[in-house]
């Protein structure tokens, strides 16, 4: 049931390209006839042709027909394959971007609790699966069928004797298909768990090869590994050797058909009050069709299988897909001149309805203000983030900006007011110029030079053969961490927000880039409201107002020598970083 | 490749035997058209009821041998490649794990995994198919061709002329599209990678709200695609009609030809019949080539990137190296003159000579890519000197065997990289015969024990790959247990604790101070000079070279590289910085 409707629903996605699907469907109509209809022209040509007597008209005539419908099978079989391509990848196409466009609008909150590589699969291969799989499967269960029951048809009509034997024979076919496919395809899952589960286990020695040496673990390695090998030649094993019975059953199971229909069908031809007579030509077309005919049960089953696949990779697109939106905010007001004042009002928020974090927050931040968030790792630091950009929504109370509720304007009015630079600088295959120019990508190139000379990246950036035009590659790997953060920098020099939030890198960057990555920060802080999420002194004590987080609560609010004085939780941290061992 | 063929010379009796019993199988194949010619023109023609049925007879028996031998064969085939596989995967695991880091810098673990997994995966495949089907589609293909030459030689120069017609449709048709696919497959991973990229920074695309641009690129990759995939489908689309048009047509001139042999009698209608047969083998057959061709090609190329990682020799061997006495009085570490440079690449590190003495505490500091890592790397081997010499307690580094030298260092690497298993499984890597009492002990020192007994399962409690669903700061405090167990002689610790904040970085290093043995010798990287400042010795990294070593204060006043990351790390650098600028 569920897995019609996904099929139901998949084909819906072809309506643009009906004109395709039902050329498709056509061609493999034709195509399926003229298949069937060789063997019988051909067969009734050989009845003309009797030893030492050949009736060379009737013979020539069959030929001109045969020609015909060789020539239109061509044609017919060509169009099946390049329209149901053509249909597949455009359908496909339309898929990917539909389901690009619908994540970009999912909610923070949904995303943040999937794994990032699943979706990124529900993009890439289960996409390929779908195409694959259900769209070109589609077409070849359709032609399968059509061909088995126009044949059983034909031979019916032909000669019901003989099709009755075909009939008999044909779920001797079908059981040892179903039952070799059911026995690989669980033995074919089986070598797939173990070949997923030894490719990490390789690759987590291999990765770790320094530790595996340093640790002396060679010789233990080599035992565990045995044992995952031996594991993998018996699944290994089983799939092979099932996976190679299916050809051989097949065949046997064919030339038991063909031997079948021979003897019958001779058996027939001699029986003077036989109900229907049987020719030698007729004799051959039984042949041709008990040749071809498990070949189209051959390929059911085949496709069967991946059909099921199939759907089920596009049950997890449509998952997606059924994934609530972010409420439109197309109806709410465009916060223009913000004003850089932010107002916190008793805000409560948590991630997971029973695991309260913010608690009944409160913070009043007027223009030009910096406030450093401290606290120790899993505090809420990056949760106030989520809050202020709008990612995620707050349970109860309120945050305005300049006086205005946030949920009451657009995201993208609130979310142009802040410049955000994130601890992961993220980067995006393309050259630096676009990647600077990644909020305002009409900039010109003298403001994008001057936004990286003031985010003290031009000096890096002009030593690079192509200077702006440098391509990176993806994440900017070719980057060094700090003149990652660098351009991220720039970025924000470019858009001149009225708001920052700014999170300190915690990793370790060389000091002279470090330097330059502080001097650039305070180029940015001047008359912006800036919220920092700081890991060093240097800054913190900059700051005018610091908040001291702790399992989601501000603990103690105030500047750094207020706090000192208070001895509470800052004072502890301020020293223990400078506390000698 | 001749070092894989060794490996599959074990198997020699199956790789023999199993294509002669798909040999086999093709002449049974072969003989049933002429089977059927039989019963058509003897037992039709002579009304021979009996005939027909021994003929029938004969057809069922010669499925059934048919069947038989092909079991086997297929039986041959599994064995013999799956023995194959599963004897190269042991060889090259052991000799990925013999080889020095050079080698692994060189390929990059994940060529080597993919070496390791596909390409194996890809040769297996390929032997198997080699039993299978390289004797049997060509034998198939000209032993329908001879059948039909002993048939009746004068009409069986329609075979000689379709056979390579398809060959040739085959060919070119595959050699249009096949560099065509891995130009597309590039074009697919491109629309993945733009993905990953989108998703990876989807707060940054939110937060600047470029949604629709990113929407506008991801379309015009999947554009490209999908357009540069549907134009080389109408070109393969071509494959499978244009075989049936030649296949088709030549039944067409078999009637033609056979018809006007016939009207002479020259020729029987079962003979006919039994040349179209073997038309239909020979098309079915050439299909099965064709595929064969691709497979065989894919499979050469992974073995032989399989067998030049086997053919990689270590640079790094203990080969020969007996136990070494060790000499306490020693310096426990002495570095002499010491050069290194990585391969073929320029000098990582320039005339480092500094000795180290039992129960040291060593700090390194320098920015990235100073040569602070280098230094640690040539401690356990994990490279040898270019330069000078490396002496560990009296001795010089390259006598020790790897396991004495190795055992005598707990290293704490700068990723902190976890194993699968248990917690205790990794707290054993140092010590295998630890008891529980030692792990605690570790753990306690690591500033870990808290939240590993918080667990449900506490020392089993269950570790993922590389450890991934530990924090950083967990791993990072983990990994430091797990050199700490055995109670090294020597502990290093690789810019291991900038994931922790400062209060556990402070206890833990305290810990470290006071609750290992004395004479343990520690040396710690780090980028905050906090961290080091307390150090016997620092060494202070530039470039490659070393421009400091001594104390602090020393350092302080006679090293600039070392004043500056003091002082940078003191105070907000634009009190100095920006002010020096106007």
């Amino acid at each position: 049931m569920k897995s019609k409707h996904t099929l139901v629903r998949l084909v819906s996605y072809t309506k643009p390209y009906a004109f395709l699907l039902f050329v498709s469907l056509l061609s493999a109509v034709v195509s399926v006839a003229v298949t069937l209809l060789i063997p019988i022209l051909t067969g009734d040509a050989i009845d003309y042709m009797v030893e030492g007597n050949v009736d060379f008209a009737s013979v020539f005539k069959y030929i001109y027909i045969l020609i015909a419908l060789i020539a239109a099978g061509t044609l017919f079989q060509w169009l099946l394959t390049a329209c149901t391509n053509s249909l597949t990848f455009r359908t496909v196409r339309d898929l990917r971007n539909q389901l690009f466009s619908h994540i970009n609008k999912l909610p923070l909150k949904y995303l943040d609790s999937q794994q990032q590589g699943d979706i990124t699969a529900r993009i890439s291969s289960d996409m390929d699966q779908v195409s694959e799989g259900l769209l070109q499967g589609f077409t070849q269960l359709f032609s399968g069928v059509l061909t088995i029951v126009a044949t059983i048809g034909i031979l019916f009509y032909l000669n019901w004797i003989i099709a009755l034997v075909v009939l008999v024979l044909t779920p001797l076919s079908l059981f040892v298909a179903s039952f070799i496919t059911k026995r690989s395809h669980s033995t074919f899952a089986a070598q797939a768990v173990k070949r997923g589960e030894v490719s990490g286990y390789v690759e987590e020695i291999f990765a770790g090869h320094k530790l595996v040496q340093a640790f002396c673990q060679e010789q233990n390695q080599k035992e565990i590994f045995a044992v995952h090998n031996n594991e993998l030649y018996r699944t290994g094993f089983k799939s092979q050797f099932y996976g190679a019975l299916v050809n051989p059953c097949t065949r046997f199971v064919n030339n038991l058909v063909y031997a079948s229909v021979g003897v019958v069908g001779a058996l027939i031809a001699l029986w003077a009050d036989a109900p229907m007579a049987l020719t030698p030509g007729m004799l051959f077309t039984f042949l041709m069709y008990a040749n071809q005919y498990t070949k189209p049960f051959n390929e059911i089953t085949g496709v069967i299988t991946e059909i099921q696949s199939a759907s089920a990779a596009a049950k997890r697109i449509f998952r997606v897909l059924d994934e609530e939106q972010e409420a439109s905010d197309e109806n709410n007001e465009v916060l223009e001149n913000c004003d850089g004042s932010l107002k916190i009002d008793n805000v409560y928020f948590s991630y997971i309805a029973d695991r309260p974090l913010i608690q009944g927050l409160n913070l009043d931040v007027k223009q030009g203000q910096r406030i450093a968030i401290v606290g120790p790792t899993g505090c809420g630091k990056t949760t106030l983030i989520n809050l202020l950009m709008r990612f995620y929504d707050v349970n109860s109370g309120s945050i305005s900006m300049s006086g205005k509720d946030i949920r009451n304007i657009t995201r993208k009015s609130l979310r142009d007011n802040y410049g955000m630079v994130l601890q992961d600088s993220w980067l995006f295959e393309g050259t630096i110029k676009e990647n600077i120019a990644y909020g305002k990508y009409d900039a010109s190139d003298d403001d994008i030079i001057n936004a990286a000379k003031l985010a003290n990246a031009h000096d890096f950036i002009d030593k690079f053969p192509d200077k702006y035009d440098t391509m990176l590659t993806e994440n900017g790997d070719n980057l060094s961490q700090g003149q990652k953060q660098l351009l991220c920098i720039a970025r924000i020099m470019l858009t001149h927000p009225p708001m920052l939030i700014l999170d300190e890198a915690t990793s370790s960057i060389d000091t002279r880039t470090e330097m330059k990555i502080q001097d650039a920060f305070y180029n940015l802080m001047q008359g912006r409201t800036s919220f920092i999420v700081a890991h060093r002194l240097s800054t913190i004590r900059e700051c005018d107002v610091i908040l001291v987080m702790k399992d989601g609560n501000i603990i103690e609010q105030g500047n750094h020598n207020e706090l000192l004085a208070k001895k509470g939780f800052y004072y502890t941290l301020y020293n223990s970083q400078f506390e000698n061992s | 490749m001749s070092n894989l063929y060794k490996y599959l010379k074990k198997y020699k009796k199956q790789f023999i035997l199993g294509p002669m019993f798909k040999l086999l199988e093709a002449i049974f194949e072969l003989i049933v058209p002429v089977v059927m010619a039989e019963i058509i023109d003897v037992g039709i023609a002579n009304s021979d009821k009996r005939y027909i049925l021994i003929m029938g007879g004969v057809l069922v028996l010669l499925a059934v041998v048919g069947l038989a031998s092909a079991l086997v064969c297929q039986y041959l085939a599994t064995v013999c490649s799956q023995g194959f596989g599963t004897e190269v995967r042991s060889v090259l695991f052991d000799h990925i794990n013999s080889l020095s880091m050079n080698e692994m810098d060189k390929f990059g673990v994940s060529s080597m995994v993919t070496r390791f997994n596909s390409d194996i995966n890809q040769m297996q495949l390929g032997v198997a198919m080699l039993i299978r089907l390289a004797i049997r589609a060509p034998f198939l293909v000209i032993g329908a061709t001879i059948s039909a030459i002993i048939l009746k030689p004068s009409i069986s120069w329609i075979f000689l002329v379709t056979a390579p017609l398809v060959a040739l449709v085959l060919y070119v048709i595959m050699s249009k599209t096949i560099p065509v696919y891995t130009k597309n497959q590039a074009k697919l991973d491109k629309i993945t990678s733009i993905a990953r990229e989108n998703f990876s920074g989807m707060r940054v695309v939110r937060a600047f709200t470029e949604q629709d641009r990113e929407q506008e690129k991801f379309e015009k990759s999947t554009e490209q695609y999908s357009r540069s995939v549907i134009a080389i489908g109408r070109v393969s689309a071509l494959l499978n009609p244009l075989t049936f048009l030649i296949i088709n047509l030549a039944m067409v001139a078999i009637l033609y030809f056979g018809g006007k042999k016939i009207n002479v009698n020259y020729m029987t209608q079962g003979e006919l019949i039994a040349f179209v047969n073997y038309m239909t083998q020979i098309s079915l057959a050439l299909v099965v080539v064709a595929n064969m061709v691709v497979l065989f090609s894919k499979s050469y190329a992974s073995a032989k990137r399989v067998s030049e990682l086997l053919a990689t020799e270590p640079k790094v061997t203990d080969d020969g190296n007996t136990s070494v006495e060790l000499d306490n009085d020693a310096p426990v570490i002495s570095f002499k003159n010491v050069s290194f440079r990585y391969n073929n690449g320029g000098c990582a590190l320039k005339n480092l000579s500094v000795d180290i003495m039992s129960g040291q505490t060593v700090g390194i500091i320098g920015g990235t890519g100073s040569g602070k890592s280098t230094i640690i790397n040539l401690l356990p081997r994990f490279y040898d000197v270019s330069e000078g010499e490396l002496l560990i307690a009296g001795t010089d580094i390259k006598k020790y065997p790897f396991g004495q030298l190795r055992s005598l260092i707990g290293l704490v690497p700068q990723q902190s990289i976890l194993f699968a298993g248990t917690i205790r499984s990794n707290m054993l890597w140092q010590k295998p015969d630890a008891t529980d009492e030692e792990i605690t002990e570790a753990l306690k020192i690591a500033q870990a024990y808290d939240f590993v007994m918080q667990k449900k399962d506490k020392l089993d409690s269950v570790v993922q790959q590389k450890g991934k669903n530990f924090s950083g700061g967990q791993r990072q405090r983990l990994c430091i247990a797990r050199a700490v167990v055995g109670k090294p002689k020597i502990l290093i610790l690789d810019d291991s604790m900038s994931a922790l904040d400062f209060a556990t970085d402070l206890a833990l290093r305290r810990a470290i101070n006071n609750s290992l043995p004395k004479d343990t010798t520690k040396i710690i990287i780090s980028q905050r000079a906090t961290s080091i400042k307390n150090a016997d010795t620092i060494i202070v990294m530039d470039k490659g070279e070393p421009v400091g070593i001594g104390k602090h204060a020393q350092l302080l006043k006679s090293c600039e590289v070392y004043r500056e990351i003091y002082e940078s790390q003191q105070k907000a650098p634009h009190e100095k910085d920006v002010k020096n600028e106007k």
